[in-house]
This record gives C-alpha cells, sequence and structure tokens, in this order.
C-alpha cells in the first residue's frame, strides 16, 4: 500500500529563502510532504506558515526574490527541481499538476467568454484527446459534472455574469480538464460564504472518489480540512510540525503545536484559549524548533536543535522531542 | 530617522531620480551663485561688438553671441530668471489648483461639478495664444509669460487633487474618520491633503519642466522675456539668424532646456516612491 | 424590564442601484428592507448573515454612516436618525464603530500617537498632556505598549491592527460598540487573543457590543442574541444558544448545518446540509419570502408575501409562513 509507486508528489528537505530588502526571510526549512495516489492531502497553517510558498515551489511558480536553497520534488518520479521551464510547462503545469485559486473573482479574464478560456485549456493543455469536438463534449460533461446547469448556454457568458460559487466550479471543471493527476486547491473556499462552501465541499468530495485525482487542499480552517481531508499535514512558520491521519490528528494530536491550535478555536459555552506570543518572523526565525518560544514543554534541546520526525503510530508522524502523550 | 535613512537609499539606488535630483541640485546652485560662477557677469546687459560670434575657446567656454556677450555667462544668469517663471507660475497654480480639487473631489455635488468643468474650460486654452493676448493687452514681459502659465496650469492640479481625493473617499479610513466625529474641514486638511500631497509633488515636480519648456517657447516668440534678459528662449531666438556658423549660439541654451527639463522629470517620478510611508518602511 | 439601549424599528435602507444605459431608471437595492430588534445595556447581539444581506449596511446605519430611508433607531430612548449635526457629533462619542479591516481604516499617513489623539482632540477639551496620557492608556489597555506609538499602521500585524482599532474608539468612553466582522482575516491563535480582549474590555468599560459576522462558531461563543439576516430581513432572532440547539427558520437550520466543524462527519448534516443555490444579489432580491428560491419547504405563499417578524417559542421572533410561531 506505501509502495513507492502510490507515491504521486513527494517534497523532502525542501528549504526556501526570500531576499528581500531587510534581508533573507527563511520561509521553508527543510520540509518533508507526500501525497500518494488518490488522496486527498490537507495543508494547514496560519498565514506565514509556509504552506503557500510549498506548493508553489511546486509548481515552481515563485516570485523572483525566491531562491529553492535545498531539497527534493518529485513528482510522478520525476524530479521537479532539475525540470527545464520548457517540459515543466509541457508536462507538469496545468496538465500534471492543476491549481484551483482562492479567488474565483480575479481568477478569470474578464473580457473573454467562459467557453474561449474552456477551449483555450482543451488547445493547450489537452493533450492526447483526437480532436477538437470530441473534446468539447468531454468540456461540456465537465460542466455538468460540477454542477453548473445548461453548459452550453453558459460557455457563452462571461465570467462576471457568473456568482461566486458557480465561478468556483467553473475553476474546479477547467483544473479537471486536462486529467491531471494532483490539483492543488489554494484556500479553494476561503471566499465563499458557508452555506456555498459547504456545496463547493461535497462536489469536491464526490469529484475526488469519481475520477481518483490526488488533492493537495490548503487551507487554514481547520474545519474545512476536517471535512475533505483524509491526511493532514501541519505547518508552522516554515516547519512541517505533524503529519497525521484526519481523524486522529483531531482526536489526539500528537505536537503540542497542533493541540494548543485546536483549543484555540472557539467552542459554544466554553473559555477562550489562546496561544501566548506571536508568530515569530522569519527574518529571525528561531533556533531549534520554531515552535520552543510558544511552547509549553519546550526543553534545552528544542532550542538548539529542530527535531527529526518521529513515528508515534502508523501513518502518524510528529516532529517534536516532547510529543503529546498519546494515550486517551 | 532610521525611516529617512531608508528613504534616501531608495533614492539614491533609483539612478533615473537621482541623477535628476543631482541636475536640479546643479541649477539651483547656478542660479544661487551666478555672479560669482560667471567668467564675464557683467554681460549680461553690457555688448562688446568687437567679440561678437566668437567659437567656443578657452577664452569664451561656450562661444560668444551676436553682441559680443558670453554665452555661459548669460546661460548662468538665465537660471535665475528660468527658476522665477518656473517657481511662481507652478506656485500660483498649486495655490488655485490643489483647494479647489480637494473641495471638488470630497463634496459630491453641484458645486464641485461647476469646478471641474470651469477647470475643463482653462484647460481647453492654448496657453501660446493666451500669452500672445496677454502680451498684446500688456506688453510682452516676464509677468505675462507667468500669468499665462498659471492661468492654464492650475487646472492640472485640481485634476489629479480630485481623482485622488474621489479614490481615497472609497477607502475605510475617510469614513472611519468621520465616524470618530471630524468636521469636513479637519478631514479635509488633515486627512486627505497629507494622503494626496505625494501626487501634487510630483506633478509639480513635472510641472516645473513643462513651465520651463513653454517659457522658453513664449520668450523664442517673442511674447514672453524680452531681449536683453538672458531668457533660454530669448536666446535660441536670437541666434536664428546667424545657424548654421554659430552653432553653439543655439545649441547651449537648448541643451541647458533639455537637461533642466528632463532633470525634473526624472525627480518628479523618483519622489513619487519615497513619499509613501508604506513604501517608505514597507517590507520589500 | 431593562430599558434597551438601542432600539431599531422598521429600518430601511435603499440605495440607487446601477441602472442600465438605455433603460434609465435605475433599479433600487434595498440593502435593509425593515429590521427591527432591540438591544439590552451590557450584552453582545449578535447579527449573522451571508454576504449581501445587509449586516454591515446595518452596522453603519445604525451609527449615522449612512442615512436611513425610512424607519427609527432609537439610543437611550432618543432618535438619532434625525438629530442635528451637532448633536449627532456630540452622540458619535457614545457609540463606535470598529471596522472590518482596521488596517484600512487607519490613515496610512499618521503615526499612531495621532491616531489615537485624534478623537479626543475633536471631542474634549483635554490639554495635551491629559490627551498623551489617556491615550497611553488606552494602548494598554488593548495590550500595546509605547514603543508603538510612533509607528504606522501599516507597520502592525492583523491582530496589533484590531487592538489599535479598539484603542481608538475607547478613548471616547463609548457604551455602545457595533464589531463589524472584527475577526475576519485572522488566524485562528490571534482570533482567540482578540476574543478574550473583546470580553475583557466589555466588562472593564462596560461596554455593549453589537457583533456582526459571518462566522457562527464565533458568534455562538460571544453572542448572548442573536439575529440572522438574510438578504436585507432578520429572519430569525432569539437567544443564542436556543438558535443553534433548535433552529426553526429554513435558512437558519441550513446556515447552521454548513458550519464545516470537526468531528461533524461529511454529509450527514440532514436534507439541509448542502442546499441548494446561492445568496441572492442585492440588486435582483425575489419577492415575497426572500429565501424561498432556495428553501426546501416553500409554500405558494412564499412567492407572494412576505413574512412579518413573529414572537414564536423560547422568546423566539421568526419571519416564515410555515412557521409563524404559536399563531
Amino acid at each position: 500500500m506505501t509502495g513507492s509507486n502510490d507515491r504521486l508528489l513527494e517534497v523532502n528537505d525542501l528549504t526556501v529563502h526570500f531576499h528581500t530588502d531587510r534581508g533573507v526571510v527563511q520561509a521553508l526549512d527543510r520540509v518533508q510532504l507526500f501525497v500518494d495516489r488518490g488522496e486527498v492531502v490537507g495543508l494547514i497553517g496560519e498565514s506565514g506558515s509556509g504552506k503557500t510558498t510549498a506548493t508553489r515551489s511546486v509548481l515552481r511558480i515563485l516570485p523572483p526574490s525566491a531562491r529553492i536553497a535545498g531539497g527534493r520534488i518529485r513528482f510522478d518520479g520525476r524530479n521537479l527541481l532539475t525540470m527545464s521551464e520548457k517540459e515543466l510547462n509541457a508536462t507538469v503545469r496545468g496538465r500534471g499538476i492543476s491549481l484551483v485559486p482562492q479567488d474565483p473573482f480575479n481568477s478569470l479574464n474578464p473580457v473573454f467568454t467562459v467557453g474561449t478560456q474552456v477551449r483555450d485549456i482543451l488547445k493547450w493543455k489537452g493533450g492526447r484527446g483526437p480532436s477538437g469536438s470530441i473534446e468539447m463534449e468531454r468540456a461540456l460533461d465537465m460542466l455538468r459534472e460540477v454542477q453548473i446547469p445548461s453548459p452550453w448556454e453558459q460557455l457563452k457568458r462571461y465570467p462576471h455574469q457568473f456568482s461566486g460559487g458557480q465561478r468556483q466550479r467553473l475553476m474546479i471543471a477547467m483544473a479537471l480538464l486536462p486529467r491531471p493527476g494532483l490539483v492543488i486547491a489554494d484556500e479553494c473556499t476561503t471566499a465563499l460564504d458557508v452555506t456555498v462552501e459547504a456545496q463547493i465541499l461535497a462536489l469536491l468530495r464526490g469529484l475526488v472518489r469519481e475520477m481518483n485525482v490526488s488533492v493537495l487542499f490548503i487551507t487554514h480552517d481547520l474545519g474545512v480540512a476536517s471535512q475533505i481531508c483524509r491526511r493532514i499535514v501541519v505547518m508552522y512558520a516554515g516547519q512541517d510540525m505533524e503529519d497525521a491521519p484526519s481523524e486522529r490528528l483531531f482526536e489526539r494530536p500528537g505536537h503540542p503545536y497542533t493541540r494548543e491550535l485546536l483549543e484555540s478555536l472557539p467552542t459554544p459555552g466554553g473559555d477562550i484559549r489562546d496561544i501566548p506570543g506571536e508568530v515569530p518572523s522569519l527574518l529571525r526565525p528561531p533556533e531549534g524548533c520554531r515552535f520552543h518560544p510558544r511552547c509549553p514543554s519546550a526543553s534545552a534541546d528544542c532550542r538548539r536543535k529542530r527535531p527529526e520526525k518521529v513515528e508515534i503510530e502508523p501513518g502518524h508522524w510528529v516532529r517534536c522531542f516532547h510529543p503529546v502523550e498519546s494515550q486517551p | 530617522m532610521k525611516g529617512f535613512r531608508l528613504a534616501w537609499k531608495k533614492f539614491t539606488r533609483d539612478r533615473l531620480a537621482f541623477t535628476g535630483f543631482v541636475i536640479i541640485f546643479v541649477l539651483l546652485l547656478a542660479a544661487l551663485f551666478a555672479p560669482v560662477l560667471a567668467p564675464y557677469p557683467e554681460d549680461t546687459f553690457q555688448i562688446h561688438p568687437a567679440d561678437r560670434l566668437q567659437p567656443p575657446s578657452a577664452e569664451h567656454l561656450l562661444g560668444t553671441d551676436s553682441m559680443g556677450r558670453d554665452i555661459l555667462s548669460r546661460l548662468l544668469f538665465g537660471t535665475r530668471v528660468t527658476l522665477v517663471i518656473a517657481v511662481i507660475a507652478v506656485g500660483v497654480s498649486l495655490l488655485i489648483g490643489v483647494p479647489l480639487g480637494l473641495v471638488a473631489g470630497y463634496f459630491e455635488n453641484l458645486f464641485s461639478e461647476g469646478i471641474m468643468r470651469v477647470a475643463d474650460i482653462f484647460l481647453s486654452i492654448p496657453q501660446v495664444i493666451l500669452a500672445i493676448f496677454l502680451a498684446q493687452s500688456f506688453r510682452p514681459s516676464i509677468r505675462s509669460v507667468i500669468l499665462a502659465l498659471s492661468i492654464t496650469y492650475w487646472p492640472w492640479f485640481t485634476r489629479i487633487v480630485y481623482a485622488e481625493t474621489r479614490a481615497l473617499k472609497k477607502r475605510a479610513f475617510l469614513e472611519a474618520t468621520e465616524a470618530v466625529g471630524a468636521g469636513s474641514l479637519r478631514t479635509i486638511v488633515l486627512h486627505v491633503l497629507p494622503n494626496v500631497s505625494s501626487s501634487i509633488i510630483v506633478r509639480s515636480s513635472i510641472g516645473m519642466g513643462f513651465t520651463i519648456l513653454t517659457a522658453a517657447t513664449l520668450g523664442f516668440l517673442g511674447v514672453g522675456a524680452q531681449p536683453p534678459t538672458p531668457e533660454w528662449g530669448v536666446t535660441i531666438a536670437e541666434s536664428r539668424q546667424f545657424l548654421p556658423d554659430a552653432w553653439w549660439y543655439a545649441t547651449f541654451p537648448g541643451l541647458a532646456i533639455f537637461i533642466v527639463v528632463m532633470g525634473f522629470n526624472m525627480l518628479g517620478d523618483g519622489l513619487r516612491d519615497i513619499l509613501d510611508p508604506r513604501i517608505r518602511r514597507g517590507f520589500d | 424590564m431593562t430599558q434597551p439601549i438601542l432600539d431599531v424599528h422598521s429600518l430601511r435602507k435603499h440605495f440607487k442601484g446601477s441602472g442600465s444605459f438605455l433603460e434609465g431608471k435605475p433599479r433600487r437595492v434595498k440593502a435593509l428592507d425593515g429590521v427591527t430588534f432591540q438591544v439590552l445595556p451590557g450584552e453582545t447581539f449578535g447579527v449573522v448573515g451571508e454576504s449581501g444581506c445587509g449586516k454591515s449596511t446595518l452596522g453603519k446605519t445604525l451609527l449615522g454612516i449612512y442615512r436611513p430611508t425610512e424607519g427609527e433607531v432609537r439610543f437611550k430612548g432618543r432618535d438619532i436618525t434625525r438629530l442635528s449635526k451637532r448633536a449627532s457629533i456630540r452622540l458619535k462619542r457614545e457609540i463606535q464603530y470598529v471596522y472590518q479591516d482596521p488596517g484600512s481604516s487607519l490613515d496610512p499617513m499618521w503615526k499612531v500617537r495621532r491616531i489615537l489623539a485624534e478623537p479626543l482632540v475633536i471631542h474634549t477639551d483635554l490639554n495635551r498632556r491629559a490627551v498623551r496620557e489617556r491615550v497611553r492608556e488606552m494602548l494598554a489597555a488593548v495590550g500595546l505598549g509605547e514603543e508603538h506609538l510612533s509607528l504606522y499602521p501599516h507597520e502592525f500585524s492583523g491582530g496589533q491592527q484590531r487592538r489599535l482599532g479598539l484603542a481608538r474608539i475607547l478613548c471616547l468612553n463609548p457604551s455602545l460598540v457595533v464589531l463589524d466582522e472584527p475577526t475576519s482575516g485572522l488566524d485562528v491563535s490571534v482570533q482567540a487573543t482578540i476574543l478574550k480582549l473583546f470580553l475583557d474590555l466589555k466588562d472593564r468599560f462596560d461596554l455593549t457590543y453589537i457583533f456582526i459576522s459571518h462566522n457562527l462558531s464565533v458568534v455562538r461563543m460571544m453572542c448572548s442574541r442573536l439575529a440572522v439576516m438574510y438578504a436585507g430581513r432578520i429572519v430569525e432572532m432569539g437567544e443564542t444558544s436556543a438558535l443553534f440547539e433548535r433552529p426553526i427558520h429554513p435558512y437558519t437550520r441550513l446556515l447552521i448545518s454548513a458550519i464545516p466543524m470537526i468531528g461533524k462527519k461529511p454529509g450527514t448534516g440532514g436534507e439541509e446540509a448542502e442546499g441548494i443555490g446561492e445568496p441572492p444579489n442585492p440588486e435582483s432580491f425575489p419577492p415575497g419570502c426572500r429565501f424561498w428560491p432556495r428553501c426546501p419547504h416553500e409554500i405558494e405563499a412564499c412567492r407572494r408575501e412576505v413574512p412579518d417578524l413573529r414572537p414564536g417559542p423560547d422568546g423566539r421572533w421568526i419571519a416564515c409562513h410555515l412557521n409563524g410561531g404559536e399563531g
């Protein structure tokens, strides 16, 4: 089951720095992350935790100030960091890996009809299919798949004529059209209303099951992650702190940060618990484990070196010297 | 203090803006110390027919004109004329244009609509024709140049301040200021004005260049400064009948105009970046 | 029975819409269409709803930032919608509004020192030293220090900007504070800190809150009573705990079942869980009950008649033809 054949995406010891006017921002520190075929993995963390940087590194669409200072990224058995730009465009971006962006309002070109934009995708990224008309048929099927009513008429409309939820459905359809192996969903429900968010999550769950596609689901919302992810990776200040099956993570978190995070969620009638201290500046991140200044169980070791990942239970890794007691 | 040093660093790194700054700085020095710097300060008005139309030499670095006057000395004194015209014209335009723009932008009623239409009318008057008209009604002089420039340039400030103010009104902080209980006058003077000031300064700098160019044009056409004023446009006009043999006669004043106008434009673009505190202490 | 601190009656706010060029007449956007509720002193009154439901318009209309089209807003017994300019400035000391994004509600060209002093300069005759003293006090109350006085707003983190926004209004000693989406855009851990601060300040300064939010978990935690808004109207109103445990209006039920909650099995929220459609655009609200196109229980009357907000069980108010309370 966990043979290397199942590994679709594997990120190892990824270190990314941003070179700015004020110094070097150490955005990612030896991050490990993998996604198996057909798996929905959540990447959660607060702002500045590096979840967006990690996924941009995978697609190699980092801003010019960024340097990948170390690590490996393998997708479908190939090394993405040594691949040429041309090859990346031809086989990975929008092909093997596609992106559902956070903001459906700005991600469609307002001056072209939706049909034109769908046709463009078919032309550039559709690849394998035989002829145009068959591909168009498939595009219409895909629009039906994401529950857009009377898709043929919709193709003639412009993006601003769609509501937020419909636009996000369109983005999902367009991401799935080239039959990618992996879909990166970057906060794709954050801009939506709760009732619409629930619809989109349900839609995604169905599509994943049906099309056997892998999803890397980035979100800051633990509740949303719990509704769709099978496994969750928790990030904090550029380090990956914990990697566990979703149910287990929420029931028995192994890392002190995850536990504190869960306890700071609002609960009806309960006390409000917050995490003392502030997220550190990544210009001068703390030595060792980056959570140690706020951690209740920090020791001298934590201040000196970064803990290795420990598998405290099969499939449950924690990057901590003092994982939370797992006995209930 | 730290912010200022950062801004200065940013400014010096912006090569274009810094070049502009150096040019303007040199221009100011030239105007200030013209009597000291000029090899023949008395040549502004004194004529030496024996030395007429000398090419550049060690004695007259930029040559002499048709009256035998040293061109370098006249150019140096010309900076004073140029700066006085530009500063007064832009200053008057600021005084008229900015308040009108603020009022028109902040209030959204018939009155502000009226201000903008009046501005449009003034904007549509060709400067040269107005200057000719004024020169005819009074007498061609530096004063009529300044008047013509001020009358036609203020609407630019009104337009830009108006547009910026309208944009600001959509920002939450102005509404928040009103919610705290601040009155219109207070809001306009203390909140709107500082926030549009960077655009005003940038526009002023570019306006200086523009005004200098127009003043030279008017001098050239004979409806502005009059000989023997060492105004650059006037000098070029005088040189016409001696071209192409006395090439230096027209070239150096022309070059002076070109460099100074460029300098103001370059400075204007660079200022925009450092005047904003968000950029001044921004993250990248 | 305690006198309500705020008594809102049939409040309407209509905006001029963007009419089409050919048809000429602009549509009316009925952002608020007959909103009635009361807020008791010392409570935290929640207003929830999705985008376009009018909750932000409500907040701004209460404060007089928008002038209401119709209706009454009584603050401590006085109608504040028709006040003279001077009286309304005096009143603005007592009702304050905290913006959704405090970063953009602070003048970017001003340093914190001046921003915090401004309300005092406008409303009081305190001398400079007293102003400085009070500014320091308020800064300390929201957990910021003296070293922050000479910084510009953009130099603060999102959580700190929220604190600044609070410090600025607390200077005036308000009695009613409208919090507009006070936690949106904040990380969970920062959100917790800010919520704690709200509670703390409420006790220390004797505040009454109107808490406008789309985040139901936060509202459930913070508010004693709650109004659910949909398309410019209140559809249900009552005690928070009762409302969450036994929602009556179909929209409230949909809303609550849609909250993504840890431990909730996906797809088990009952018939409402995934719902249909999206909140309507304020320019084209449907006639009758505005929820009917999305309502699973819709009947003929819903398309024609606007249901009134009527009293229901356990002090609840509901606007629904099917669940019209006891009657």
